[in-house]
């Protein structure tokens, strides 16, 4: 079954790389707004032999690595302060949900005036946005903590920090990797549009400026790295997550937030 | 009543700390990028007038509505489709993988190459955004329906739109929104950054309009609308999703208490 | 009414191939009530999807009135084992009982009237507004005993409704089982891993060999109609036949061929 499903998977990606060469060869759609695939693919070797490539790339990573690194030690750490100390949960509930759902991209006229195209402008909108899933998560992590597990701690005298260490931080840590994963995808679209929208150096400003000079078939090629990007995060992230996990009784389903 | 009064004092104490922080940190600042909180909030009036929210609020709504609709549409069909045989989910599974793992922003270019630059394109731009968390989720949810009820349903006759309509969909709904949710953040970043790239009105288009003339308390104005609006679209979400899976919750409750 | 005549069914899948029914033969009559009782992992839920039109068996045949099953035929409701997951959450009682009813063209107050009716023969006229988690296990189960006499069926096939209620609760549904039998006349196939059980309700009890799935042994209960949990159980006669289909499944278990080809339907006493 495992062998013919990736046949099957195979077989679909060819299907869809033949349909993007074909549609434009058959002149279904303008060769000039969409280059057929042997055109993105040789644009694409043409990218990666240029040195300048390589070196967005970087920046792009760079911006979202420490982002995504920033965003889930503050998210943990807030997380898990917000939970321990009384009643800071109930008084700092209505402000998060307020400030959640702001999106992020508000902040970028802000940015550009600030910090212009430095990499600075990337990181704040980076960890604006990733903060959020990884605080979320922790304090649904910290809610899920077992009372009879807790009241037991308590009754065997363990202080806050050997609670916090081995009780709720085992509980918490599934959601709270479900969250670094989110925050990890949400980080790079963050970075991508960063670039593209302020000029920061990095993928997204390659794309504007390809945009920019009607080199479509670069334009892609770069949407596509872009793409295979974010599914190495994806896949990296789901890895790790299942890493952390192994122990865990069961791999809990996504808390809808 | 003592009950109702310390809940009040937990939901407001921190915001008003925070906006009076602001409001005194801020007062007497000459930093041209930081204006006073009181100069912001005496500019706001002046700014999103009745006719500044039908000329640019108003369309910017309406397009992220028609495309976030769109995308539900598209996604939730599609994913029923796919994810109710195993051969299809196999065939398209990586090329949804790779799709779903674009960054949505990187779109917008690409579809101004279709589109122009006119309400289409920014309604396709936000749909296309939109629809892979949708999608992706409805797969995952129609994928897991549970064989018992699937069996029940066998056995009583129910087929064809009912079992889709009273079955399907309804099982695979918490998945389903869960995708919605993720969808409608989405959608608000790409309503903001089409309106940046290219347009003459909406809220993303007036609010860099501000920035670049260097009118700052006005950008700021701008700014806290935006949020306003994310804030409001969420409230209004949880209203509909609260309603509409009010018995995913009660169930989830319930069986939390007896596990 | 029903009839399975050299039913097979082997499932295969990876390499393994599994015979979980050899091959079965049994009839049961209109309005009879008949107990089928096996060891555990005897295939007995194999049997019953396959009676259901669930599962479409390797050789052999299921006959409904004379007429072959393919599918789920229109006579029949089937009562699931695990309640909590045949029942859909999403819905109130009232409107689980009523889906299936949509099917079959019948009249709105029709409809009502036959959920309202269902309701109240299970002893729950009160609870079509509630959500089935709201509900105890044992009353979740009543839930789906509604929709299947709502249902309207001839035949009714219960795959070990009570195997997941406590003790106390599992004694009334019994009851209410066999009250709703002699009530409305319908031929009930009852399957159960409790010989206990399968005595106290089964006019005729079918009993089942360990997998390979062959039938043991039949016998007809020969107890009086009128059965109640406070006597039915200490009657001498209850407890030899308990006695006998004890014995028949632990020589089902180790294997042992039947011994006693009883062309009789009643045991021997002892």
């Amino acid at each position: 079954m495992r062998g013919s499903g990736i046949a099957l998977g195979t077989a679909g990606l060819a299907a869809f790389l033949a349909l993007g060469e074909a549609v434009p060869r058959l002149g279904l759609v303008k060769e000039a707004y969409f280059p057929p695939t042997s055109r993105i693919a040789s644009a694409l070797v043409d990218e990666v032999r240029d040195g300048a490539f390589w070196t967005a790339l970087g920046d792009t990573l760079t911006g979202w690595a420490l982002g995504l690194a920033i965003a889930v030690s503050a998210g943990v750490v807030v997380g898990v302060l917000v939970s321990v100390v009384p009643y800071l949960r109930e008084a700092t509930a209505s402000t998060i949900e307020f400030l959640r759902p702001i999106p992020s991209v508000a902040l970028i006229p802000l940015a550009v005036l600030l910090y212009g195209t430095e990499l600075r402008s990337v990181l704040l909108l980076v960890v604006y946005a990733s903060f959020w899933q990884v605080l979320v998560q922790t304090l649904y992590g910290v809610q899920d903590v077992d009372p009879v597990a807790d009241e037991t701690a308590r009754s065997y005298g363990l202080g806050t920090w050997a609670r916090v260490r081995h009780v709720l931080w085992p509980t918490a840590l599934p959601y709270v990797m479900t969250g670094v994963r989110l925050a990890a995808s949400v980080a790079l679209i963050l970075a991508i549009t960063a670039e593209l929208v302020i000029g920061a150096p990095g993928l997204g400003k390659r794309i504007a400026v390809a945009q920019t000079s009607q080199a479509v078939p670069e334009m892609y090629a770069l949407i596509v790295v872009s793409g295979l990007l974010g599914l190495c995060i994806n896949v990296g992230a789901r890895t790790v997550e299942r890493r952390a996990l192994a122990w865990h009784q069961s791999v809990r389903g996504e808390v809808a937030v | 009543m003592r009950r109702l009064l310390l809940r009040t004092v937990f939901v407001l104490a921190l915001p008003v700390l925070l906006l009076l922080a602001w409001w005194f940190a801020s007062d007497g600042s000459t930093d041209v990028y930081w204006p006073p909180l009181r100069t912001i909030l005496k500019t706001f009036p002046d700014v999103w007038t009745a006719d500044r929210l039908r000329t640019d609020v108003f369309p910017s709504v309406l397009r992220l509505a028609a495309g976030y609709a769109l995308a539900a549409a598209v996604g939730v069909g599609l994913g029923t489709l796919i994810g109710s045989s195993r051969r299809v989910r196999a065939v398209c599974e990586p090329v949804l993988e790779f799709l779903r793992a674009v960054p949505p922003p990187v779109l917008v270019p690409v579809i101004m190459l279709f589109a122009g630059i006119g309400d289409t394109m920014k309604i396709v731009v936000i749909a296309s955004g939109c629809v892979w968390p949708v999608l992706l989720n409805t797969v995952e949810g129609v994928r897991a329906v549970d064989s018992v009820m699937l069996e029940t349903a066998r056995s009583y006759g129910i087929t064809g739109v009912t079992r889709l309509r009273h079955l399907v969909l309804r099982s695979a709904s918490p998945q389903i929104f869960a995708g919605l949710r993720q969808a409608l953040s989405i959608g608000i970043i790409l309503m903001v950054i089409s309106e940046m790239f290219a347009a003459s009105d909406g809220i993303g288009f007036t609010v860099v309009q501000f920035q670049r003339s260097f009118a700052i308390p006005d950008m700021w104005t701008g700014i806290l609308v935006l949020g306003l609006l994310g804030f409001l679209l969420s409230v209004v979400f949880q209203l509909v999703e609260r309603r509409v899976l009010g018995w995913y919750h009660g169930l989830r409750a319930s069986t939390r208490r007896t596990p | 009414m029903l009839d399975v005549r050299g039913l097979k069914k082997v499932y295969e899948g990876s390499g393994r191939r599994v015979e979980a029914v050899r091959d079965l033969t049994f009839t049961v009559e209109a309005g009879e009530l008949v107990c089928l009782v096996g060891p555990s992992g005897c295939g007995k839920t194999t049997l019953l999807k396959c009676m259901g039109g669930l599962l479409a068996p390797t050789a052999g045949d299921v006959l409904l009135e004379g007429r072959r099953v393919t599918g789920p035929p229109p006579g029949m409701a089937f009562v699931f084992q695990e309640y909590g997951r045949s029942l859909f959450p999403w819905m109130r009682v009232g409107e689980n009982v009523e889906l299936p009813l949509k099917q079959k063209n019948l009249s709105r107050s029709r409809r009502r009237e036959l959920v309202a009716d269902a309701l109240r023969s299970v002893g729950l006229a009160d609870a079509a507004g509630a959500y089935p988690w709201q509900l105890s296990g044992g009353m979740q189960q009543r839930v789906a005993i509604a929709r299947a006499l709502a249902y309207e069926p001839r035949v009714l096939l219960m795959d070990e409704p009570f195997a997941a209620v406590d003790a106390q609760t599992r004694a009334d549904l019994e009851d209410l089982v066999r009250g709703l039998w002699r009530e409305r006349g319908i031929t009930i196939l009852f399957v159960t891993h409790d010989i206990d059980e399968a005595v106290y309700l089964g006019e005729r009890v079918v009993v089942l060999s360990a997998s390979p799935t062959v039938v043991q042994e039949q016998l007809k209960v020969d107890l009086p109609d009128e059965r109640d949990q406070l006597h039915t159980r200490v009657a001498p006669r209850f407890a030899e036949l308990r006695t006998h289909v004890y014995e028949q499944i632990q020589a089902a278990k180790r294997g042992t061929p039947v011994v006693t080809v009883t062309k009789s339907d009643t045991p021997p006493l002892h």
